[in-house]
């Protein structure tokens, strides 16, 4: 078992896990943004690193990786201020796999772990082309995280669930990041997961309200809050605000 | 040129790099291809159609006064004779009956100059598919007429505002909305690119162009030309006519513009769910192209380029802007054709290499991928602005 499915099995024993997003980098504030999120009681943070062409997200997260880039980010950048500052809960970064295969896989997973990241998502990565990256993250100790979608078949739902570690990450929709017309099965995708393993399943993609977060809790061990507290950055640059907005979500999952 | 392997890969090059949401997606249209490719009755009515609608076989010209200039024997295979103006017709159609064989009801492209767009929109309507078209917001300024085009064929279009706001912002857009709609919606990807089996189904959908021209080569009593040289942005058409001639000895030539050449100034990366060669910076961020060819406005190269590149099959040179509207003067003057923008850049190559890279006497055949009606007014406009 990966030290990150250990931490979040522990915070299961005590209640369901909130996992709220933050771009790095999008905001020059951006580090005291993660420490609003833990302030209103995030049990780990997903950690945008940005890149020029997000495949799977929608405009405000498209934003958020703009403005990140224009202020220079990069995945040094990002390590560097994370090597720096204990969160206290685990990070889990979210990038596109031309930011880590430019920079060597080996090299790339060896900086996310000294910059204290237990876990990494990377949702251009299908199952097939996995194993390289999955073999330097390993090395490095860092768990990789899969997806499952309302369209994966029920066989392939038990491949990518026995292959995720930390947990299994639940598309609710058949959606890019913020956005919610496309169609939406949470718990049926969490039932076929639960089917195959005990890992921890979270839901992510449309959870856009408090309430999203609560329906979706019925079903998992965990929600993913993305583009609605990202936009809540980007309208209004400030901590406070930002841990108000997420402490709603945190909120609704008791 | 043969099919990829398994896992979709053209040597070190392809692959599927797409969301889960996607997956399923692009193994439906991978064994719907598999299918028809191997049915007699989809090849019947993909060549019925193509010359039906689409205007096929086009001719071989010889351009006998450029010929004489360069001190070359050039032959031109017209696909700015083709329905639409550009070979693009070829990959929309045989889409088009993949679509409707998988049962689905709507089509969306990407485009960049507006041909695969335009292509996209008149195959939907000949088809009877609903049709939305993504095009880059600085593209859909470029080429306001080639929108207005796509509205009158019945689609919708999509001004597109992220990034570069340019083809490869299209193409990320153009994914983003698939994965809303995998289920009765096809992606008609317009180039030999993104995730397999795409760049497979593109080039074999194009090698019409390749398989026509050597034979009707043959015709003219020319068996393997010297040099076959066509321009690439992603690479359909290059893939296309060089599928004819690469079993053969013809040197294949791919001709980049200048601020889009992956293979010249790119690196090995992922984007667009494919495995190539991309401009990016230190950071594997990808870099905007730039070129005044909205068609090879693309950071990227399809995949079999970047093997044929690797393994030395396949040559690629960039071409710069000004050489590009001199060659495209050149053929309009001599020739009586007006170029596309993009197929200017084959001529450019030809101009600029005549008795260097292309020895004198040497017999070529270019692919002369598209008309230039729609770049007219931008020409116009280059011109007063002072170049020459």
């Amino acid at each position: 078992m990966t030290e990150l499915e250990a931490r979040l099995r522990a915070v299961r024993q005590r209640h369901h896990a909130f996992v709220p997003y933050q771009m790095a980098g999008a905001s020059p504030r951006w580090l005291d943004h993660l420490d609003a999120l833990v302030a209103a009681g995030a049990d780990a943070i997903e950690v945008g690193l940005p890149f020029s062409d997000p495949m799977m997200d929608g405009p405000i997260i498209q934003e958020a990786a703009l403005r990140a880039l224009r202020a220079g980010t990069t995945l040094e950048t990002v390590a560097h201020a994370l090597a720096a500052r204990d969160l206290g809960v685990p990070l889990i970064a979210m990038t596109y796999y031309n930011v880590l295969y430019h920079r060597g896989l080996e090299r790339a997973a060896t900086v996310l772990r000294d910059a204290g990241i237990s876990g990494a998502i990377v949702p251009d990565l299908p199952l097939e082309e996995l194993e390289p990256w999955r073999e330097a993250s390993a090395a490095a100790g860092l768990a990789t995280v899969l997806l499952v979608a309302p369209s994966t078949p029920p066989e392939r739902t038990a491949r990518l669930a026995r292959a995720s570690q930390g947990f299994v990450y639940a598309t609710a929709r058949m959606a890019v990041t913020g956005r919610s017309e496309g169609a939406g099965d949470a718990p049926r995708v969490v039932a076929a997961i639960r089917s195959a393993v005990d890992t921890p399943v979270y839901v992510g993609i449309g959870i856009s309200t408090p309430a999203d977060t609560a329906a979706a809790a019925r079903v998992a061990d965990g929600v993913i809050v993305g583009s609605a507290l990202v936009a809540a950055v980007l309208a209004n640059d400030d901590p406070a605000g930002l841990e108000l907005a997420a402490s709603a979500f945190r909120a609704a999952l008791s | 040129m043969g099919p990829p392997d398994a896992t979709g890969r053209f040597g070190d090059f392809g692959g599927r790099f797409v969301p889960e949401a996607l997956i399923p997606a692009c193994q439906e249209l991978e064994q719907a291809f598999r299918a028809a490719w191997a049915d007699p009755a989809f090849h019947d009515e993909f060549t019925r159609v193509l010359a039906e609608f689409g205007g096929r076989p086009t001719p071989v010209t010889p351009l006998e006064r450029l010929s004489t200039r360069l001190g070359l024997r050039i032959f031109a295979k017209r696909e700015d004779l083709a329905h639409t103006g550009s070979h693009k017709l070829n990959n929309v159609v045989g889409q088009a009956l993949l679509t409707r064989r998988m049962g689905k009801t709507r089509i969306i492209a990407e485009t960049g100059a507006g041909q695969h767009g335009v292509a996209t929109a008149t195959a939907a309507a000949r088809f009877g598919l609903d049709c939305t078209v993504f095009m880059g917001e600085v593209d859909t300024v470029r080429q306001e007429l080639n929108v207005f085009r796509m509205e009158l064929l019945g689609a919708s279009v999509v001004p597109v505002r992220s990034g570069s706001r340019t083809l490869k912002d299209a193409v990320n857009e153009a994914l983003r909305e698939w994965v809303t709609c995998v289920e009765d919606t096809h992606y008609c990807l317009g180039s030999v690119m993104g995730p397999h089996p795409f760049p497979w189904l593109v080039r074999e959908f194009q090698s019409v162009i390749g398989i026509e021209a050597a034979a009707q080569l043959r015709a003219l009593g020319v068996e393997d030309p010297d040099v076959v040289v066509a321009c690439v942005g992603g690479g359909s058409n290059a893939a296309g006519v060089f599928a004819g001639f690469a079993d053969g000895p013809s040197r294949l030539v791919g001709v980049e513009a200048r601020g889009g050449s992956a293979v010249t100034f790119g690196a090995p990366g992922v984007l667009h769910g494919m495995r190539s060669l991309l401009l990016q910076d230190d950071h594997g961020q990808i870099t905007e192209a730039e070129s005044i060819s909205a068609g090879l406005d693309y950071p990227g190269i399809g995949p079999e380029h970047a093997h044929l590149a690797a393994v030395g099959r396949a040559e690629y040179y960039p071409v710069g802007d000004e050489e590009v509207i001199d060659a495209l003067r050149l053929l309009s003057e001599l020739e009586g054709i007006i170029p596309a923008l993009e197929t200017a850049h084959a001529i450019a190559w030809l101009v600029r290499e005549a008795g260097q890279r292309v020895p004198h006497g040497a017999t070529v055949l270019v692919n002369l991928s598209g008309r230039g009606d729609k770049d007219v007014a931008q020409v116009r406009q280059m011109l007063r602005e002072g170049h020459d």
